[in-house]
């Protein structure tokens, strides 16, 4: 941790973005937060990596310090286990606006390969998980159809899925740059 | 008999096939029909898909919703993720219709409309609240004499907003349901702690994610269990992969054996380890499985 104070300019900060979280239902309540620390403190992922602050994170985002936000490597470091949600005196909806927040920054171009490459997988297949040859091998042991009866069994309903995906631009979203327009 | 559709989601099939089994093989015991809820696709995952977009996330849950809706049966979940984005999605549409008429435009672009007739039931909860520990202990043959450390996994009890789970920070329900086999539910520091996997973590920050699950194992072991039993295969996968991975990356060994909810039971009503897959896991269970056969009962 740095021990340096950085300021920030009032125009450096975007009222805009402020707004565009409060989109979400029950964001707006971040302007409650009297930062009782309730949050931060019991956060097991804090425990791990304090950079993760969820507290200093609704902060940041109340006053608009958008490009701080949306850059910040930590942004997607919460594992929504909902713990400070649930504990939050003010009601503050803290997991849901985190959630917000990274939907604005995955709008913005911002996205973690890793991530892309799972939202690919569901586009492709329609699974997060797909199956492989070593878990077809475990269900043919089992008594199972090697395949299971989900999309990968369907091709129609995968049609499906891929076509609403589309509808909803997600194929773009998680589209490789050169294969963006 | 009671009915409901089978969602699978994607890791229970696609990589711990032998969860799938047990949930079939327990629930016709206690007289639950399921069928399968065939096309259905991930779910898809909350904490990624609802960080990506949210029209997407919710087009999507709602297209598995509404295929429960054409069989006119509630839709079973056996994850914990599965059950946060269905049961979440349901209750939203259910609740706003304009969001409704938004996801319907987009459902009907395939031929299915979301109506909110049905509803989203993950296993544990429905075992608990509609079938009933009673007649879980009068289906169990051979009881299970093991010491278990029962992991809830965030999803299935938070937020608490919409769940009637009570208590999220001291539940007690999984924990009846475990001693309901015979087995004994012994408690461990920070047992409601998250495994680590959720919310796109364990894809972006694994090894960060490795030391939470590994901090759970260390009060695991600490309270001298025989294994984890889990309601969440993504759960499931975070305790048992992660050990291998944790293992490979900072050389620690666990060997903890991990349990579906489905398998533990399913033990509990005569079926063999095979026939549950619990010889299937990453983490090499023969020890534990040779106890079982020896009679942990």
């Amino acid at each position: 941790m740095s021990d340096t104070i950085k300021t920030f300019k009032t125009s450096d900060l975007s009222p805009e973005f402020r707004e565009e979280i409060f989109e979400e239902p029950g964001a707006e309540k971040i302007t409650l937060c009297f930062n009782c620390t309730g949050c931060s403190s019991g956060c097991p992922m804090a425990e791990q990596e304090p950079e993760f602050n969820i507290r200093k994170f609704l902060r940041m985002a109340n006053l608009g310090m958008k490009d701080e936000l949306l850059n910040s490597p930590y942004l997607w470091y919460c594992t929504t286990c909902y713990k400070c949600q649930e504990r939050c005196p003010q009601g503050v909806k803290n997991v849901d606006t985190l959630l917000k927040i990274r939907t604005i920054a995955v709008h913005n171009g911002i996205m973690l390969p890793a991530h892309k490459k799972v939202g690919q997988l569901v586009f492709n297949f329609g699974h997060a998980v797909p199956i492989n040859d070593d878990t077809k091998e475990k269900r043919k042991a089992l008594g199972l159809d090697e395949v299971p009866p989900t999309v990968h069994s369907f091709p129609d309903a995968l049609d499906e899925v891929k076509k609403i995906l589309h509808i909803a631009g997600f194929d773009e979203i998680v589209a490789e740059e050169e294969e963006k327009k | 008999m009671s009915k409901l559709s089978f969602f699978l989601g994607c890791i229970a099939p696609n990589r711990y096939p032998g969860i799938e089994i047990s949930t079939k093989k327990v629930m016709e015991k206690l007289d639950v029909e399921l069928e399968d809820l065939e096309g259905a696709s991930c779910c898809p995952a909350p904490g990624v898909f609802k960080s990506f977009d949210k029209t997407t996330w919710l087009s999507m849950a709602s297209r598995n919703i509404t295929l429960s809706e054409e069989m006119g049966d509630d839709l079973l979940t056996i994850c914990n993720g599965c059950f946060g984005s269905l049961v979440d999605a349901n209750l939203m549409l259910k609740k706003d219709a304009a969001l409704k008429e938004d996801v319907n435009k987009i459902l009907f672009e395939i031929g299915h409309e979301f109506k909110g007739t049905q509803d989203v039931r993950h296993i544990i909860e429905y075992l608990y609240q509609e079938v009933g520990v009673e007649k879980i202990k009068k289906a169990v043959t051979t009881p299970i004499d093991l010491k278990v450390a029962v992991h809830y996994g965030c999803h299935l009890v938070k937020p608490t907003r919409e769940r009637h789970l009570g208590s999220a920070e001291n539940p007690t329900f999984f924990d009846e349901l475990v001693e309901a086999t015979g087995a004994t539910s012994v408690d461990y520091e920070d047992k409601m702690a998250c495994c680590g996997a959720g919310g796109g973590a364990r894809t972006a920050v694994l090894d960060t994610t490795l030391h939470m699950v590994s901090n759970k194992l260390d009060h695991v072991i600490a309270a001298g269990v025989d294994c984890i039993v889990d309601a969440c295969p993504f759960c499931h996968l975070q305790l048992d992969v992660g050990q291998t991975e944790i293992k490979k990356k900072f050389g620690k060994e666990y060997g903890v054996p991990v349990l579906h909810y489905s398998q533990l039971l399913g033990l509990a009503m005569g079926f063999t380890p095979e026939e549950l897959g619990i010889d299937l896991n990453f983490v090499d269970n023969s020890k534990f499985i040779e106890r079982i056969r020896g009679g942990a009962k």
